[in-house]
Formats: C-alpha cells, structure tokens, sequence
C-alpha cells in the first residue's frame, strides 16, 4: 500500500492540528505517567471507579460466567471419554480406599465431638455469607485479581475470604455496588498463613503468579516437606478460618516448597465467600501506653 | 433486459450496484476502531479465568494494527481514553495503559515517519517487539504497586501474543473494510 502524504500541506491550521495531535499525545503519557505514580503510592486510590466499571459490566461479564462454565464442562467431557478405562480402574480402587478412611474419620469426628464438649468449645461452621460465581479475571497482567458478582448489597465486605469446595481461592479486596474484586492466592502480594494437613507444620503461602504458591516455612532447619503433603489454612491472623484446603506440595525448595494450587479458579462455577474468620485476632496488638501501664500498677 | 439474463448476472456486480449513491455510516466509520479496541480489553478477561497470565493484552494488540493499517484514523492522544479503559480491568496499577499506550502510539509514529513503506512482516516484528517491551514494563510498574513476579512469568503470553497478532491484525482489517461499506443512503 502507498503511504499516505505524510505532511500536511502548506496550510497553517493543518500544520497546528497535527501539533496539537502530539502534544496532546505527549500531555497524555505524562497525565498516564501521574496517574501512575498515584496508584503506585497508594494502590487503593482508584478501587471507586474500578468498582463503577465492574459494576457496569455484570450483566455482560455474568452471561459469559455461565457460557464458560458450559464450555468447560464439554471439554471436560470430552477428556473424560478418552480416558475412561483405566479412570474406571482407578477410581473404583480409590473408592473402596475412601469408603474406608471414611468410617475412620466419622469416630474421629465424633471423638471430636466428644472432646470439645468436654473443653465446652462451641464452635460452629459459619455459613457463608453468599454462595456466587467468579465473572471475571486479569489473564492479561501479572496481577491476579477476580472479579466476584456480589457486592455490598449482598454483604460482603473487605476482607472475607472466597472458597470453592476444593479449596481455599483468594479474599475479597475492594467492594464495589454489586461486584468485588478479589485477590487471588496466586497473587504475589497473598500471603496465607497455612500449615500441613496431618500435622502443624507452620509456613507461610505467597503466590507466585505462574498459578503455583511458595511455601515458605516459619521453622527454620531440616525441611520437612514432602512432595504430595496437603497443606491446609491454620487460622493465624484470623483471617481464614483454619483447615480449608489450599494445596498439595510438588516440588521441594531449600526452604520450603512450590506447591500445586488445589482450586484452580479457571475450572471454579461457584464460589462461597465466608465472614473473617475471627475479626479480633487480625486487629494488630496495641502497644501499651504509659498511663494504662500507670494505672495497672498497685 | 430479460430476466434470464438478470439472473445470470454476477452477484458481485448485483452487490455493487446497490452501491451507488450511498457512502458508509459516519459513526460506523470512526466509532469502530475505538469499539473493537474497547471490546479487546475487556472481552478476553472475562471469557478465561485463569491462575496464570496467559491471555496476550489483545485491546493493545488492536491498537497497534489499527494504527499501522491507518497511521491518521485513531488521534494521538486516543491512549489515554482506551488506556483508562483498559486500566479499570486489567488489574495494572491505574495509569500504566494509559503510560505505555500513548508512548506505543508516538513511537509507531516515529516509526512510521522513519520507514513509510513497510510490508507486514515488518510490522509484525516491529509490533512483537513493541509488545516485549510493554508487558515487561507492566510487570515492572505492577511489582512496584505490590505484586512481585518474575520475569519468566511473561514467556508464555509473550509466545502466544506473537503468534495471534497476525490474526488480531486479520481482524482488524476485516473490520476496516466493514467500517468503509456504503450503507448511508444519499437521498
């Protein structure tokens, strides 16, 4: 294709459109570059009109939420037909193994029962204060944010941790009208406080953006993972309740581990978002003053 | 004319006679480019949810076809309305698409300047490279408002951004054709 005539002509107002064009171009990169900076600094600064604009697209984001849930089903389907013999074999075998670890786990309930009646424990599963679907995601940037469809309106607020059945996904972040972005726990900036599933080895999880999340253990010495252990949330800054799910060891560093995410939210239909855990204990400790120190002393 | 005749007469030249005396919708013409780049920012995030990046920033992508098919059509300040957009979904820091949007456009137009006559391979390496530098940079401003990735993270949406901007530019120039159909009736 021939180039168009790049100069624009021997008119004076021609030539000042096409400055005009650029410095507003220019102004525009260091307004973005302003901007920027704002949102660096204080990374909260814009959650109001992100909130307007996600609320703005439910409707949209919604009807897609239901249409990718289809498509996963019939790729799923369709993976499931290739492999469905030796899955057959397979599950039958873990079936039996699961029936069980099942009757095991139903004395160890109630001996549980038992136990906490006698340490008069009444501790309840909270029920979550609603059940919803993920409408969006940030698949194109580094950051790993979601998008929930449920918002003030339907009580949730910062903070509340966000759950599928497999396990534990992120928490909620800012609120908006009726949608809330929720920070993944593949985000970098998620740390979980989690601990192994059979015993209480403590460690933290921070994402690691590629769908996987570090284990970084508290104890420092002889690691003592193991590729396949279960890690579960332990309740420490009282923000997720203790003993939900979050992932299965896979490959062992010098100081912990990477782990394999256990709900993936790309395969996720509805998601629970639960209360915080025990909103007192994330409060961080107050220092005493002098004059209260002052008054406790005889 | 005998009908017979009429019928034999190619559908093209049928199509084309219903041509005359029209010409194509204004809004149609310059409200495209922005709605496609619009919808390329924000269709993609919410067809795949993802614990990974792996979706390449196709509303950028549209940019930069549009404006090497048609270096005058969209203004130069147009980054900052698409990048705002493309900001409140994205889940950069607020400001970043605006930044790297506006500073791409300038510099296609330096390029542009610099090399008028170009084929598409160029333009496909000129945009590949474009886009490198635009993802690592977003990651750079995303790890200062909080995250902490590393740069192998981007390998894959690098790969796959390459490989599907020849079809992003495919569409775009399909849409180009379809902005420029005479529908507006003269009378």
């Amino acid at each position: 294709m021939a180039p168009p005539n790049r100069l624009p002509s021997y008119s004076r107002r021609a030539q000042y459109t096409t400055f005009f064009g650029y410095l507003a171009g220019v102004i525009g990169a260091l307004v973005g570059g302003g901007l920027l900076i704002i949102s660096i600094a204080s990374p909260g600064a814009f959650s109001g009109l992100r909130g307007i604009a996600s609320d703005a697209t439910e409707p949209v984001a919604g009807l897609a939420s239901k249409g990718r849930a289809k498509s996963i089903g019939i790729a799923e389907t369709i993976s499931g037909f290739v492999q469905f013999g030796s899955q057959q074999a397979r599950m039958k075998r873990e079936l039996a193994e699961a029936k069980v670890r099942l009757v095991e786990l139903e004395a160890q309930a109630e001996e549980n029962k038992r136990l906490k009646a006698l340490l008069q424990l009444t501790e309840a599963d909270p029920k979550p204060v609603i059940v919803t679907r993920l409408i969006s995601a940030t698949t194109a940037s580094t950051r790993r944010f979601a998008t929930l469809s449920a918002g003030q309106t339907d009580g949730v607020t910062v903070g509340m941790p966000v759950r599928s059945p497999m396990g534990l996904i992120g928490r909620v972040l800012e609120v908006g009208h009726s949608t809330s972005r929720v920070l993944l726990v593949t985000d970098p900036e998620s740390v979980v406080p989690v601990r192994r599933g059979t015993d209480g080895v403590a460690a933290f999880a921070q994402g690691r953006t590629d769908g996987s999340i570090q284990i970084k253990l508290i104890g420092l010495g002889v690691n003592p993972l193991k590729v396949g252990d279960a890690l579960v949330t332990s309740g420490s800054g009282g923000l997720y309740r203790p003993g939900t799910p979050i992932g299965i060891v896979a490959v062992l560093t010098r100081d912990g581990a990477i782990a394999k995410l256990l709900s993936d939210p790309a395969v996720t239909e509805y998601v629970a978002v639960e209360p915080v855990w025990a909103p007192e204990a994330s409060k961080p400790i107050q220092q005493p003053t002098a004059a209260q120190v002052g008054t406790a002393q005889p | 004319m005998n009908p017979a005749s009429r019928l034999t007469k190619p559908i093209t030249d049928r199509f084309r006679s219903r041509r005359l005396n029209r010409v194509p919708s204004p809004i149609l013409a310059e409200g495209l480019p922005w709605l496609s780049i619009l919808l390329g920012s924000f269709i993609p995030l919410i067809l795949v949810i993802g614990a990974a990046p792996v979706m390449p920033p196709i509303g950028f992508m549209m940019l930069l076809s549009w404006r090497q098919l048609r270096p005058g059509l969209l203004p130069v300040w147009s980054g900052v309305p698409l990048g705002a957009f493309d900001d409140l979904f994205s889940g950069q820091p607020f400001g970043s698409a605006i930044l790297l949007w506006s500073l791409a456009i300038i510099l296609l137009d330096v390029i542009e300047a610099r090399f008028p006559w170009r084929n598409f391979l160029l333009d496909w390496f000129t945009s590949a490279l474009i886009i490198c530098l635009y993802l690592a940079l977003g990651l750079m401003f995303a790890n200062a408002a909080g995250g902490g990735a590393a740069m192998p993270v981007l390998v894959p949406q690098l790969i796959s951004a390459f490989l599907v901007f020849p079809l992003v530019s495919l569409l775009v120039s399909g849409l180009d054709k379809l902005r420029l159909i005479p529908i507006v009736d003269l009378d």
